[in-house]
């Protein structure tokens, strides 16, 4: 699946995208636990974020599937 | 219904005056500006990024929204990215309506909601630093709680 960073998150990670391999049935919570091992710098990030699948907001038990694009958005700042 | 992300200055007053329409008794304009400081910090200047076809598709679902829960006659909803200095304007929300009452709420639940939804970041950059702004939390239904949070 395609893997989009935003804000403080692509910073953190240096890239904006990445594909990634996850385990058949694996969640939205797995995707946060498995980035949020490569990163520690922002605790807070990980508890105040919203992930979309597909650019729809998407809760934390939805099952993620091979083609997907799955976004981390950290808490947004427009306007 | 105008709704825009634009790399390029945003023409408010050209926006403004071709949204007007004979049953309009009211039109409200909130023209989002950048200001020359945070919280006391001098600001040189603002990077705004987004997710830009789901902002896109948020921004055209709450100007429907804002349509239908006001009962206002048209909406233009136009956010800028890019690097922008102190005073332009980052978005413009326009709001139509034959009373003042429903422009006024719309606009103001427009700018709220969108602050609150719609993924767009800005970096502000200072004199003696950077900082992604902190953001306003997202709204239940959409935030996603932190594996420990859950069960």
């Amino acid at each position: 699946m395609r893997v989009l960073y935003f804000g403080v998150l692509k910073d953190a990670f240096g890239r904006g995208d990445e594909e990634m391999v996850l385990a058949e049935g694996a969640s939205v919570a797995d995707l946060i636990t498995a980035c949020r091992g490569r990163y520690a710098g922002a605790g807070k990030i990980w508890d105040s974020m919203a992930v979309a699948v597909n650019q729809e907001y998407a809760r934390a038990e939805m099952v993620l599937g091979e083609g997907d694009e799955v976004a981390l958005l950290p808490p947004v700042s427009g306007g | 219904m105008r709704v825009e992300i634009t790399d390029e200055v945003i023409a408010a007053e050209e926006i403004v005056a071709e949204i007007k329409a004979g049953e309009d008794g009211a039109v409200c304009v909130f023209d989002g500006i950048v200001r020359n400081n945070t919280r006391g910090r001098k600001t040189l200047y603002l990077d705004y990024e987004a997710y830009r076809e789901m902002a896109l598709e948020k921004m055209r679902g709450l100007a429907d929204e804002a349509v239908e829960r006001f009962g206002v006659r048209e909406v233009a909803l136009v956010h800028r990215l890019g690097r922008l200095v102190v005073g332009e304007t980052s978005v413009l929300i326009v709001v139509a309506s034959a009373h003042r009452g429903a422009a006024f709420e719309a606009c103001r639940w427009l700018i709220d909601t969108l602050k609150k939804t719609v993924p767009i970041w800005k970096k502000e950059q200072f004199v003696d630093g950077a900082i992604w702004a902190d953001g306003e939390p997202f709204p239940d239904e959409i935030a996603v709680a932190g594996p420990e949070r859950q069960g």
